[in-house]
Parts: C-alpha cells; sequence; structure tokens
C-alpha cells in the first residue's frame, strides 16, 4: 500500500470523490431542450381548446382560428402594436422604478432595525392587496392618468421587491463575513465581495416577483380607468363592452405568451445562471 | 516575555451570564503546533474566535500576531467563485498586489496538491478537496499561526488520514504555530506536538500532554495508540464529573 501522503494516492482520491459533471450540452441542443416542453404545453392547450369548439361546450366560444384571426386584423390594423408597446413600455418602467426603489428600500430595512419593525409590516401588508384594489385609490388621488398606473406598479411592486431583498440580505450565511473577517476584507470590501454575490440569487428571485406583480398591474389598470390608455388592457375591456368573446381571448393570449417570454428568455436563465454557479441547480437543464 | 507567537493570559469569557471560558493562560511557540481537545460545547470555538480576534474576552489579554488565519469545519469558502478564485481573494484582502495575485494563486493549491481544481467551483469538489482549496485560502493570509476549528471532521477517514499529512508537510515546510481544535484524540496525538484537554463549564485548561513521537507519525503507529487511550480516559473522566454534579 503506498504512503497516504504520495500525490498518486491524493489524486486517486480526488478522481474517486470529484463530483462527475457531465459536459455542458452545445447551446443549439440545450435551447432545442429548454423549448420543447413549453412548446407541447402550448399545442396541448390548443388542441384541447380546438376540441372544445368542435364539441360545442360554449356557444360563445370562438375557434383558436377565429382568435388568431383578430389577432391578424388588430396587426393589420395597425392597433396590436402600440397596444402591446404601451403596455410593455409602462411594465417596464414601472419595473424599472420599482426596482431602483424596492432594493434600495430592502437594503434600509436589512441596515437599520427601526425601519424594519415600524415600516416591514406595513410592506408585508401592502404585499397581500390586489392590484384591482389600488386602482380606485391611485384614480382618486391622482386623477385618470398614467400617473395613476405607475402609482398602482410601485405600490404593489415595491413592497414585493424590498421585502425579497431584505430575506436575501438575511439569510447570507454569517460564516462567511466571519470568514472575510478573519481575512482582513474593510467594510467597502465586503459588501463588494460577500454580501453582494451571497445575496444575488435571493435578489434575482425578489425581483421576478416584482416583475409578476408590475406585468399585471398595468393591465388591470388600463382595464379599470375609464381614460383611453391604450394598451393590452383596453383590448380587454373593448372585448368586453361588445360581447367579442374572440377579441377578448386574443389580448388573454397576447398577455400570456408576453408574460411567458420574459419568464423564460429573461428571469429564467438569469436565476439558472446564478443558481447553477452556486451549485443550487443542475448545470444543465436535465430531462 | 517569552519569544512566544500567541499569548493568552487570565483570559474568561462569559456570554449571557454563564462563564464559558475561566482563567486559560495559554502561550503558542513559534512553530508549535498544539492541539485542543474538549468535549461538546466546552468552549473551543470560543477561544480559536478569541486568538482570531472575532471575539474580545470578557477578561484578559490575548495577543497574536496581526491577523491569524482561521479555517472552519464548514471550509466557508465562496460558492460563486472558483476555487482559484477564492484564494485569489484572500490574497486581494491580504494586500497583495494584483499583477502577483495568479502566480502566488496558482502556487498555493499546488502546495495541497489542488493544481486541477483551480478552475473547478465549490460545489463541484469532494469535501477533502474543499478543506484543501480551505486551507490554501489560510496560507495566502501568510500568516504565521494557523487557527483550525475541526477543519476534518466532516471527512471520511482515508481523506482525513492524507490530509493530515499534507498539514504535517506544510507546517514543518512553512514553520507555522498551529492551534488545532478537534474532538478526535487519535488525530490529535497524530498531529500535536502538544494536546491541551479543556474541562467543560466553564472551560480550563484540565490538562496537557507533550507528544514526543517524532514525525513523520501514522495514525495507527502503536505510540500514537498508546497516548491515546491515556489521553481518552482523562477526557471520559472530565465527562464523568459531570454526571455527579
Ligand atoms: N454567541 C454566543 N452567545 C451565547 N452563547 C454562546 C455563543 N457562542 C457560544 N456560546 C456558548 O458557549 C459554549 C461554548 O461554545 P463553543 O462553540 O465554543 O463550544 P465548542 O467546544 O466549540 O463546541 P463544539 O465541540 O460543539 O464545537 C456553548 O455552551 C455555547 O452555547
Ligand atoms: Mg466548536
Amino acid at each position: 500500500m503506498p504512503a497516504p501522503e504520495s500525490t498518486a494516492f491524493a489524486a486517486g482520491l480526488d478522481t474517486l470523490e470529484a463530483q462527475q459533471v457531465p459536459a455542458a450540452r452545445r447551446w443549439p441542443r440545450r435551447t432545442a431542450a429548454q423549448a420543447a416542453p413549453p412548446l407541447l404545453a402550448v399545442t396541448l392547450v390548443l388542441a384541447l381548446w380546438q376540441a372544445a369548439y368542435l364539441l360545442g361546450f360554449s356557444d360563445t366560444l370562438p375557434a383558436p382560428a377565429e382568435v388568431a384571426d383578430d389577432l391578424g386584423a388588430a396587426w393589420r390594423a395597425g392597433t396590436l402594436l402600440p397596444a402591446l408597446g404601451h403596455s410593455l413600455a409602462r411594465c417596464l418602467f414601472g419595473f424599472m422604478a420599482s426596482a431602483v426603489i424596492g432594493i434600495l428600500l430592502g437594503l434600509l430595512l436589512a441596515r437599520i432595525g427601526p425601519l424594519r419593525t415600524t415600516v416591514g409590516p406595513v410592506l408585508g401588508a401592502l404585499q397581500s392587496l390586489p392590484a384591482a384594489a389600488l386602482v380606485p385609490v391611485a384614480v382618486i388621488a391622482l386623477g385618470e392618468s398614467e400617473s395613476a398606473v405607475y402609482a398602482v406598479v410601485l405600490l404593489g411592486a415595491v413592497p414585493s421587491i424590498a421585502v425579497g431583498i431584505l430575506s436575501a440580505v438575511r439569510q447570507i450565511p454569517p460564516q462567511l463575513l466571519r470568514a472575510a473577517r478573519t481575512m482582513g476584507a474593510t467594510g467597502r470590501a465586503t459588501a463588494t465581495h460577500i454580501l453582494l454575490p451571497a445575496a444575488l440569487p435571493g435578489c434575482v428571485v425578489a425581483l421576478k416577483q416584482g416583475w409578476t406583480f408590475g406585468w399585471r398591474a398595468p393591465m388591470t389598470a388600463e382595464l379599470i380607468t375609464s381614460t383611453q390608455l391604450p394598451g393590452i388592457g383596453r383590448m380587454l375591456d373593448e372585448g368586453r363592452n361588445q360581447h367579442d368573446f374572440s377579441l377578448v381571448l386574443a389580448a388573454v393570449v397576447l398577455i400570456l405568451a408576453l408574460g411567458t417570454a420574459i419568464d423564460v428568455g429573461v428571469f429564467g436563465p438569469l436565476e439558472r445562471r446564478v443558481l447553477s454557479h452556486r451549485g443550487l441547480a443542475p448545470d444543465t437543464m436535465s430531462a | 516575555m517569552t519569544s512566544a507567537e500567541v499569548h493568552l493570559e487570565q483570559v474568561s469569557k462569559v456570554y449571557d451570564d454563564s462563564p464559558v471560558l475561566q482563567n486559560i493562560d495559554l502561550h503558542l511557540a513559534p512553530g508549535e503546533f498544539t492541539c485542543l481537545l474538549g468535549a461538546s460545547g466546552c468552549g473551543k470555538s470560543t477561544l480559536l474566535n478569541l486568538v482570531a480576534g472575532l471575539e474580545l474576552p470578557t477578561h484578559g489579554t490575548v495577543l497574536a500576531p496581526g491577523r491569524p488565519a482561521l479555517m472552519f469545519q464548514d471550509h466557508a469558502l465562496l460558492p460563486w467563485l472558483t476555487a482559484g478564485r477564492n484564494v485569489e481573494l484572500a490574497l486581494r484582502f491580504a494586500g497583495v498586489d494584483r499583477s502577483a495575485w495568479r502566480t502566488r494563486a496558482a502556487e498555493l493549491p499546488r502546495m495541497v496538491h489542488l493544481s486541477e481544481a483551480y478552475d473547478k467551483r465549490i460545489h463541484q469538489l469532494s469535501g477533502g478537496m474543499r478543506q484543501r482549496v480551505a486551507l490554501a485560502r489560510a496560507l495566502a493570509q501568510e500568516s504565521k499561526v494557523l487557527l483550525m476549528d475541526e477543519p476534518f471532521a466532516a471527512l471520511d477517514a482515508i481523506t482525513r488520514d492524507l490530509l493530515h499529512g499534507e498539514l504535517t508537510r506544510i507546517w514543518e515546510e512553512r514553520k507555522l504555530t498551529v492551534l488545532f481544535v478537534t474532538h478526535n484524540v487519535r488525530e490529535a496525538v497524530r498531529l500535536g506536538g502538544r494536546v491541551i484537554l479543556l474541562s467543560s463549564r466553564p472551560g480550563r485548561i484540565a490538562r496537557s500532554w507533550e507528544v514526543d513521537i517524532p514525525h513523520p507519525r501514522r495514525i495507527e503507529d502503536a505510540d500514537v495508540t498508546t497516548l491515546t487511550r491515556e489521553i481518552t480516559a482523562s477526557l471520559h473522566q472530565e465527562i464523568i464529573r459531570h454526571a455527579c454534579t
């Protein structure tokens, strides 16, 4: 038997013990593997919908093709893109403003105990309010305007992001901070090299939650306010007023498609990347 | 005073009115390898934290040069960095010039036989490899004093045996002053030049043994076994004492 101190012995142990990391799949195959399940789900829903239409479950239910026609008509009439653009712009601006404010507020909450005990519960309470409850409040306070829409987004998304950031910071293992201290890290070095990366996974989750709210709230606001704010919510409202089931479904399909696209295209990869670097999720999406 | 590297004089530590450590006098000579034994909760980690400067003593004085390096039981490596970057970060914190990081950070893992792990992330390494990266990171601090809090407790016996050999070699090469906390009496005798037994509640130095067995030692050596038996008997007596009170 070789001495336990020998290099070959150590190398053998390492090989046996090290986690076997499967080679990462090349991106076309990986993308295909990731895209397949959602595409399958969409196909399934469309098939069920078509079946329900053919079986005549409801007198008002339009066929998928009719909804597609409506979308095509809206596209040709030049109303589809502006509606999408307006809604998306509201969501994005609202979300970005909420992210900035929410992150700052979350960090302040983590930092200042008294703030946490006083403002924390208020944020928790605000989180439980649906957007539909915030719209009348914002409309009365700010009038029927774009600012009312943004107020709704901020009131919903900021608490959600701030609370998420707070818990992300508080979940940082204290051991890492102690290690940094013994290594002589200054306060600033600790913040940039330990605190920030350690809180990152939680922050991504917090932002994702904020986005979920920020994405739905403007549509609710467009739908509920009576001024003519162009957007997908407006489409929903028109469809309702004209009893046009097909138009309503077209708007719903748009909201679903866009929301899913951003979830799958932006937050999914971001979350996977952050988690897999930390060994918290598999490196590759396995079947 | 003597040329000792680390001094603890009449050191006491009280947590919430309960004394954890009481009147500890401990002097570590340069290049000395000291093992600290004791039952669970007797204050071993507290003692290390005092020397590391992470805690302040309630009474007494702790003198240690600069900033002693500390190695934790659960490695405390940063999971979002590769093994190499973890070592580089320690160099950055230690104020080493940026241009020297890469060479120094490559040399340290080689020292612990981990060159091939340089670009791997922590979760891709085995437990033994993680502790070797943690050791490399501690060595990056260039401190003459190395504090180790049960660094090998979670490892299997074969890996632990390997790391005992590595640690002894590095200790001899670098002439480090080591304070090594463990539950494992055999490990203490395998590694230490001196073994100190702490009593519990409050933690005091109950006894200490000089270990004259020459290096290289093996865990199964007869001398190691004999002394292990003797120290284990004392440790058991310490624990039994608490059954009567
Ligand atoms: N921050 C703290 N506040 C209050 N009590 C503490 C604190 N840290 C440690 N203690 C107490 O001090 C005692 C000694 O703790 P310590 O961690 O030093 O023991 P230990 O010998 O390292 O134990 P183990 O072998 O389990 O690691 C324990 O009873 C513990 O509950
Ligand atoms: Mg301990």
